[in-house]
């Protein structure tokens, strides 16, 4: 990655600090002088049609885009952590291994032992992935970014594959495990619910360019029921292009079904290997 | 069953579910009560239940033969040995120590050669899978000896090694070299670039890649690989101490060949076998102690 570099601590300064980043792939312009700035602590969710270059921002932020075209400022902090819509825990170690995965220092597996009974699976440490159901290899997930304590916490639809059931379980952890360990977050999701539930500000991408910022202004308990809580979600609606007038409110497209529409370069360069 | 039914309503028919269906027309006296349901008996097509040592019948059978023959005097003693004669010259081989010396000597070199072309075998893959222009310049040379057969090269190896020691495990090595080379090469490629990428966001040392990410990765690959190996240094040990030993099982043959001993040729064979099934089976024990992670159709 460019310049990752360690932000100065003068005054409140960004997390992170975008200015006119792009991105092509073949000549075609997935982010088009992109500008972003998130604050220390600030829960951001990045919302936008497939091919809007949700994922293709986070990759560029997490330090796994080597090719990126051009920008003015690239600032991020020294500490990410990726959490990925597949849990991606590594087969052949056990979920305890997974989480250390790279932690230096001699306490690294008592750390890794604390962020697993954090996420509820204290027990498991010695559980292979496979034995692990999604909801629990995404907790997992969740644990090995956790431990880390990063700064900037990435999350590409983390909750994706996931059954409604666990994705409001999750939600709840997430926002418990933020709350306590306050890293900046950018969460890309394709559900409008679950930016409104968890975000401070939510970020709506469009042909590579900011299209809205809005700050989630409903008040605490969340609940979709206010009015506050319908005006926001018409009102991103409306910027992903549905018209949520019509008829029932639509959903905001089934995530399971669209992601792999999505313009992440996922495959676009070969594997290194 | 329940083709023959009498004019008579049968009695039993409670007991056998698979009685007669209502529906013959030749059924003089009307059922009194429904039929119980008929029980379809379809024929089996697969091969049925496994019988218990069912492996051991053909051979088994096979020692019987060469039994029967061998007593009855129907197999020449100078074709082939009675089973019972072949045990004995075991046993005096045993005692005197004969058979252990070139047991020995069989192993040693199958070893040595198994080591070097393991180790060559996995270094050149890992060259190759991990730079591209590794892979340029080790993966061509490779595929082309793949076609190569070892033995074939023998004639070269003596001009160049002579008739020695070193000939010998070369040749073992440039056949053990191959099969673990293509198939660790096959899993490093095989390893899913979602997990390189996963190391690059933990910022995992280029070692700690290699050690957590790429050597797992492969090790599927490898064992299967090292399984073709040990196969492959057996065959090519027996070819090479054929051709000019003074030590080793294979020699041993040879010299019973000159002076007529099936006895202790059969000595040689069984022996080869067993050390054949032996390795096998403990790359397969270590196989699946080593991927017990993997859940799939043929563990």
């Amino acid at each position: 990655m460019a310049t990752h570099s360690g932000g100065l601590t003068t005054a409140p300064a960004p997390a992170v600090r975008i200015t006119s980043l792009v991105r092509e792939f073949a000549g075609r312009r997935v982010l088009d002088e992109l500008d972003l700035s998130i604050a220390p602590d600030e829960f951001v969710a990045l919302i936008g049609r497939s091919g809007s270059g949700k994922s293709t921002l986070l990759r560029v932020l997490g330090g796994i885009d080597h090719e990126v075209t051009g920008y003015e400022e690239l600032t991020a902090p020294e500490n990410v952590s990726v959490v990925f819509q597949d849990a991606r825990l590594l087969p052949w170690k056990r979920v305890l291994d997974n989480v250390a995965l790279g932690l230096p220092g001699s306490d690294a597996e008592a750390r890794a032992r604390t962020a697993l009974a954090e996420v509820g699976l204290a027990g498991r440490e010695n559980a292979w992935p496979v034995e692990l159901s999604g909801g629990e290899q995404q907790r997992v997930a969740l644990a090995r970014s956790l431990v880390r304590d990063p700064e900037l916490l990435l999350a590409d639809e983390p909750f994706g594959a996931l059954d409604a059931l666990t994705r409001l379980r999750m939600h709840t952890l997430l926002k418990q495990l933020c709350a306590r360990h306050r890293p900046a977050v950018l969460l890309v999701t394709h559900d409008v619910d679950e930016a409104i539930a968890l975000a401070d500000r939510v970020v709506v991408l469009d042909h590579g360019r900011i299209a809205a910022d809005l700050r989630v202004d409903v008040p605490a308990p969340r609940s979709p029921g206010t009015a506050r809580y319908a005006a926001l979600r018409d009102e991103l609606l409306t910027l992903l292009g549905l018209d949520p007038t019509a008829g029932t409110v639509p959903e905001p497209a089934d995530p399971g079904a669209s992601q792999p529409t999505d313009t992440t370069p996922k495959n676009a360069k070969g594997s290194d290997l | 069953m329940s083709t023959e039914v009498s004019g008579r309503e049968v009695v039993e028919a409670e007991a056998k579910p698979a009685a007669p269906a209502p529906q013959r027309p030749q059924d003089a006296s009307p059922p009194r009560r429904p039929a119980p349901p008929r029980r379809r008996r379809g024929r089996r097509l697969g091969p049925g239940r496994p019988i218990p040592f069912a492996w051991g019948i053909g051979p088994l059978l096979l020692l019987a033969i060469w039994s029967v023959g061998s007593a009855a005097g129907w197999i020449d003693e100078r074709n082939l040995s009675a089973p019972w004669d072949v045990v004995s010259t075991a046993v005096e081989l045993i005692e005197d120590g004969r058979l252990q010396d070139h047991l020995w000597a069989s192993t040693e070199r199958a070893l040595s050669g198994l080591a070097f072309g393991v180790a060559a075998g996995l270094v050149l893959a890992l060259v190759a899978g991990l730079s591209r222009l590794g892979e340029g310049v080790i993966d061509g040379p490779v595929q082309i000896k793949r076609s190569i057969p070892s033995l074939a090269l023998i004639p070269l190896l003596i001009l160049w090694f002579g008739i020695g020691e070193s000939m010998k495990v070369i040749t073992i090595t440039l056949g053990v070299l191959v099969p673990v080379y293509i198939h660790t090469h096959n899993g490093l490629r095989g390893i899913d670039s979602r997990y390189v990428e996963l190391a690059e966001t933990l910022r995992l040392s280029r070692w700690g890649f290699l050690r957590h990410v790429v050597l797992p990765g492969a090790l599927p690959g490898f064992l299967l690989g090292l399984r073709f190996a040990v196969t492959s240094a057996w065959l090519s040990l027996v070819v090479v101490e054929q051709v000019n030993a003074t030590s080793g099982i294979g020699y041993m043959m040879e010299l019973a060949r000159t002076y007529g001993q099936t006895d202790v040729i059969l000595v040689g064979l069984v022996v080869y076998g067993l050390l054949g099934l032996l390795s096998d089976g403990l790359v397969r024990l270590a196989q699946r102690k080593a991927l017990s992670w993997r859940r799939t159709l043929a563990d």
